[in-house]
Parts: C-alpha cells; structure tokens; sequence
C-alpha cells in the first residue's frame, strides 16, 4: 500500500485550487485550506465495488452514470455488485477475514470498527474532502475516525429514519401538529388507536426499523453504554424509556412483535396504520407509484422529527453508510481516486437527488443541494446524518458496539418489556447481562 | 513401479479412496475442526481468538436466549419430525396403492420439495403476515374471525406457524422416500397374509411397517437432522423473533456469529449441537434398525 503523508499531499498527486474551510460549530473541518487532489491510480488498475442495493431507483441510476463517468474519464473498469443491506456486513466481514473479496464495499454502521486493521487508511482522501466540503459531521468521526486520528472509511452518508404519518388520518384523531415531545407521543398514539387507525413500529428483529429503541432510550436519558463503555442498561432512565415502551405498545396496530423491516413499509402503503418510522422510501415509492390510489396517498404523506423525551434534546438513530477499501486490494491508489471522484460536488450531487432524500449527506458543503427545498416533505430528512447517534453512543465503537446491535439486544429488551413477556427491570437485568458480554472485549 | 501399483490391491484401494477422503477432510473434517477449535477461542470477525476454554460454553449455559434456542430448537424438530413422518407415511401408502393419474399425484407431492426453500419461506411469510395473512382474510371473509390472527406476533403462534412451514415443505421427502420403500416390499407378503386372514390393520403393523423399518430409519434421520440444523425458514419468516421464541441455534449461531461478530461464541452454539444430532443418529441406527423387531420379533 502506497503511503500518503502531508507532504506527499502537498508535493505529489495533488493540484492546487481555490476552496475553502466551512468548519464550524462541532464539524470537524481542519484549518488547512482545501485543495483539489488525484490519487496516480495503478497501472491497469480494475475495481470491484459491493454496494448495497438501492432502496429508490434513482439512487442506483445516478450512482451507475457516476461510475460511467469514472471510467471514461480514467479508463478504469468499475464492477458494481448489489446486495440487499443486510448481506453486505456478511460479506464485507468474510472478505476482511479470508482477505479476498471487493475492492470497494459500500456498508453500513460500525462495520469498519470491526476490522479497521483490514482497511486501508484513508485519512489523505478524507482530510481533503472535509477541507473541501465543509467538514464531517461528527457522527462520521465516530464511526471512521475511531481513534481521532486515521480514518478506516469515507463516510457516504445516512438513511434516515424519521417519522412518516398520515396527515389526515391524525388530523381526524384531533391531532393538529405532529407532537414534538414524548408525552404528546403518546398521546397521539393513544387518540390514533381510538379512531381504528393505530401506528406501529417494528418490535421484531429488523436490522434497521427496530432502531428506533435506541431514541427511546436515549430520549429519557438511558444508554447502552456511558463514555468508558460500561454498560448503562440496567439503570432508572432506561427503566423509564421501557415504562414508556409499554404504555406506547399497547396503542400499536398489531403484529408488530414480529415486524421486520418491510412490514411496516407494506401497512402504511395499505393504508393500514397511520404513522410508523422509516427513511423516506415510502413516500417515495408513493409519489412514484403506478397505482393510483398509492400515488393519491402521497399527498397526505408527512415527515417529522421524533419527539424529544424528558432529556430535552433529540435523540435520533439512522442507519449510516460507509465506503471501506480493503486493505487486500490490489489498487488502493484507483480505490481512492475512486471514492473521490464520486465524493466531489459534480457527482455527489447529482447522486444526492438522484436518492431524492433517502440519503443525507456526510459533508456540510451538501446541506445547500436542491434536494432538500425542492419538496419539503424531503427537508426532515437533511440533518439525519448530523444529528445522527450511533447505537453505540456514548462509548467508543468497536466490536462490542457492533455486536451488540447485531445481536438486537436493545430492541429485545425494549420489545420483552413492551409486550409485558418480562417486567422492565428483567427485560433490563437481561439486556445488560448481554450487552455486558460484548462489551468484555 | 506402475505396473506393481496396478497388481497391488491395497495400494489401488487407497488410491481410488484419496479422491473421496480429500474431499471428506477438506469439506468436513477442516471445516468441524476449525469449528471446534473457535468455540474454544474469543475470535471476532477479522481479528485471531486466543485460547479461552470454556469460557463461550459457560456463558452459553447460562444464557438465557441460548437456553430458550436449544428449546425452540428440540420443540421445532420433534413436533415437525413427527408431523412429517406421520404425514409422509400417510401419503406414501396413499400414493402406493393404485389410484387414477398416480404418476401426476407422485409429481405433484414433490412441488414443495422443489421449490427454493427461500422462496417458499417467503411465501409463508406473506401468509402469515399480521396485515396481510390470506388465511386471516379468508377466515374473516367467513365470518369465522374479526380479528387477523397473530401468527408471527405471539410467541407460540410464531413456533407452530414455523412448524407448519417446515412440515409442509419436508413432506415430501419424507413421502417419495417411503414410497420407494413400499414399493420394495413384494405383493407375495400381502397375499399370503390375506389368506390367513389379516386385517388391513394386521398388514401394516405386521408386513409394512417392520419391513420399511430400515428406510424409516433413515429417512427419519436425515429428517431430524435437517430439521434441526434448520436455518433458512426461521431466517426468513421470523429471523429469531418474536422475543427469540422462534431462534433456532442455527440460527441464533449465526446471529451471534456474524451480524455479532463474535465468531468464537457462534461456533461454540454450532458445536453444542453436535452431540443433540449425534444422539439423534445413534437413536436412529439403534433404536429403529433393530434386526429382530424388523423380523417379527419382541424387542
């Protein structure tokens, strides 16, 4: 692997041009000016690039015209295989393991903290994209920039999971304004339930809609685990977030015990309940429906933020996106070049509305693209990734942080308390049991 | 040299047998050992265990998620098991006798078998959807229920729903396999039973059954053990849920193994099944192929 100093930076590959530092308020932006910078790709370099598969057709259109340009323009051969997302982690983790795989993978969450030895440093690539689009929100440190110094990955951004209702049906429920505090949160579901047009979100083991468990948590002050990465379950204030659950579940529509992450996507579409969490795929596949009675729904479709609990801030879970180059691969140099070509404004914006807000932006520069005025209904969805917590907050992310999301310690234990199978403190006492194993690493 | 090797019978043995014996170590014996070896190790994904001994199946034991999986998992193959073989064997003498288009029946019966167990599990997830379940809307269209039932939300229900997914799918096998069987056994033995005046009943407990003994044993075999090492069904209709009460250790291996990470404690789950399918296939060969029984004698 070629290595890649300040002064190789500054002396090498790179060509200067004007830009500028936007960092600001907690985004990480250094102080060094922006310059515009081309890694050498290798001789006959070809590239394999796993990704997961579009959630929206425009994501994947936009992304392949990217990966056209790319290759005209460097006469590398780019090879874009698709996975669902949750087959990726598989995958991307064998590869780390046996050392033979993609050049490229395009993952999700901590997956880069779980084999950042068996990735290759892209500190120079981020270093210059942050200098040159305004910095990295913080959550994308917290994932690829583990030890505050090397970055394992480039951050690509986030899937939002906000919460998507029907206005008409909440405003036949006496419901005005989506409730902004956790009290109005129950309240909502409770008057939704009245009317036969109850809510519901995934109690199942879905790997991304059961994320919402991580804001209940959060929103009344618990954690999995504090700053020293002592697992905090078993505490008063998860113990209130789980009163909470149980109260709120019994308003759900039913089945939710066993949502995955479709269910929930296929019940709005249907008209069967009135507001779920999810990222902005159902509006979208509403707005873009050949069905006339869905595209009718599209209209009545609204987005919000989740309520802040008694904590008195918000508290949101997405599901974070990451590009790795592997440190197997034979072309390093054309893998960065690579993520930077795609990275750079020309092509990430056009990738951004291609994603029509199912993706929010890891870099500030982004916060300006038309996608996010152009409907407001999208605009909910601009910060994900800025006020994003990984599942793994407030400790350090790793292979206990990992783990324990993989293994939907959190969501069990908020779904045993929720759905009365166990009281708060043994779905609590048990969670932390679990959580505690993972976490000896 | 060549020619002695081609007169040496020993030699020539070991030399057809390589093929095969390097296939069995490199498929089989690498993989289990390797398997052991991690359940004795904290191996993550991407990063070397060290040597932990114990420690993975201490903590198994008292795991309360991995104690509700080992239950699921013998509750699942039991049930399932004999659903199937009761089923299986039903049909078999079903299709053995000589019923009008028995050829499109025989193919028929195998359609679930043929199937992608994935896509038949997503199938049966859409049936059993909490919002969309056809058996729900019939039912109700009925006027039988008001309510569409829970299949996958209430832990029972998912474990029976599970089931029945699993045993419409092994049928089949189960079915094709004693047919074979059936049709082995020479029309002479029922004959002659006739003439002494056996009851159909007497016929099957005295001429069918001891004489598909060796066939039920081995398909009931295979059965329970892919029954238990189920993984795609469970994976996709319910994965693990809902509150764990439909993990299979397949499954829950799996789970803690790789979206966990924790390669070691997945592969100590693997191998804690290990003396359960033992058990299963020492039952099998000692229980069912008992030469006397089979032969008309007590046990």
């Amino acid at each position: 692997m070629t290595t890649f100093d300040r002064r190789k930076f500054l002396e090498g590959t790179a060509t200067v041009a004007a830009g500028t530092a936007l960092g600001a308020g907690a985004i990480w932006a250094p102080a060094v000016h922006a310059q515009n910078v081309t890694f050498k790709p290798e001789k006959d370099a070809k590239l394999r690039v796993l990704r997961w598969s579009r959630f929206v057709q425009g994501d994947i259109d936009a992304y392949m015209v990217n990966v056209k340009k790319f290759t005209e323009k460097t006469g590398i051969e780019v090879r874009v295989d698709n996975e669902g997302w949750e087959d990726v982690r598989p995958k991307a983790a064998v590869a780390a393991n046996t050392g033979a795989g993609p050049d490229i993978i395009l993952s999700t969450n901590d997956d880069a903290d779980l084999y950042p030895d068996k990735l290759v440093d892209v500190t120079d690539l981020c270093d210059y994209l942050g200098k040159k689009y305004g910095g990295w929100y913080p959550s994308c440190e917290a994932y690829l920039r583990p030890d505050g110094n090397k970055w394992i990955g480039v951050p690509l951004g986030t899937a939002g999971g906000m919460q998507v209702y029907r206005e008409s049906m909440l405003k036949a429920a006496g419901i005005a304004t989506f409730p902004k505090d956790t009290d109005g949160f129950l309240a909502m579901y409770k008057a939704l339930h009245g009317k036969g047009t109850p809510g519901g979100m995934a109690l199942g083991n879905a790997t991304g809609d059961s994320g919402w468990t991580y804001w209940l948590i959060w929103a009344f002050g618990g954690a999995l685990v504090d700053k020293n990465n002592k697992v905090t379950l078993d505490t008063p204030e998860v113990l209130k977030a789980l009163e909470y659950a149980k109260e709120l579940y019994q308003y759900f529509a039913p089945g939710t015990l066993s949502w995955l992450d479709p269910n929930n996507n296929k019940a709005f579409l249907d008209g069967q309940i009135s507001v779920t969490n999810n990222g902005i795929s159902i509006y979208v596949a509403a707005k873009n429906s050949q069905d006339g009675k869905i595209k009718e729904m599209a209209s009545d479709i609204q987005h919000a933020a989740f309520p802040i609990g008694p904590v008195g801030k918000p508290t949101e879970y997405h599901l974070f996106f990451n590009q790795l180059i592997m440190k197997y691969t034979k072309y390093p140099q054309a893998a960065k070049e690579f993520l930077r070509f795609m990275m750079e404004a020309e092509q990430f914006d056009d990738w951004l509305k291609g994603c029509q807000g199912y993706v929010s932006h890891p870099l500030s520069h982004f916060e300006k693209n038309p996608i996010w005025t152009v409907d407001p209904k999208n605009t909910p969805y601009r910060d994900c990734t800025k006020n994003l917590r990984p599942a793994g907050w407030a400790g350090k992310l790793g292979y206990a942080s990992a783990g324990a999301l993989g293994d939907f310690i959190v969501p069990n234990m908020v779904a045993e308390a929720a759905s009365g199978s166990k009281s708060p403190k043994e779905a609590a006492e048990r969670a932390q049991k679990r959580a505690e194993r993972y976490y000896k690493v | 040299m060549l020619q002695k090797l081609q007169d040496n019978r020993n030699a020539l043995g070991l030399l057809f047998m390589l093929p095969a014996a390097v296939l069995l170590v490199l498929f089989l014996t690498y993989p289990l050992g390797l398997g052991t070896w991690l359940g004795f190790t904290d191996a993550k994904i991407g990063r070397t265990g060290e040597w932990i001994g114990l420690d993975n199946y201490q903590f198994l034991w008292n795991d309360s998620v991995t104690r509700l999986a080992l239950f699921n998992t013998i509750f699942y193959t039991v049930v399932a098991s004999i659903l199937k073989f009761v089923l299986g064997l039903y049909l078999a003498i079903l299709l053995n006798r000589n019923i009008r288009v028995k050829t499109f029946f025989r193919a028929v019966i195998l359609l679930p078998y043929i199937v992608p167990t994935a896509l038949s599990a997503i199938a049966f997830w859409w049936i059993y959807d909490a919002q969309f379940s056809i058996i729900s809307w019939v039912l109700t269209k009925m006027g039988l229920i008001h309510n569409y039932i829970d299949f996958l939300g209430v832990p029972w229900n998912a474990r029976l729903s599970t089931i029945a997914a699993n045993v419409w799918r092994g049928v089949p096998f189960v079915a094709i396999t004693l047919l074979a069987g059936l049709q082995t056994i020479s029309p002479s033995y029922y004959e002659a039973s006739a003439i002494d005046g056996a009851t159909p009943w007497q016929q099957f407990r005295h001429v069918t059954l001891p004489l598909l003994t060796p066939i039920i044993a081995v398909v009931m075999t295979f059965s329970v053990l892919f029954t238990f090492t189920d993984f795609q069904l469970i994976y996709v209709i319910t994965r693990g849920g809902p509150l764990n009460a439909t993990h299979l250790m397949a499954t829950l291996s799996f789970q803690r193994a790789i979206p966990g990470g924790a390669l070691g404690e997945g592969a100590a789950i693997s191998i804690a099944m290990v003396p359960f399918l033992l058990a299963a296939i020492l039952f099998s060969y000692f229980g069912l192929q008992r030469r006397k029984w089979q032969q008309g004698g007590a046990d």
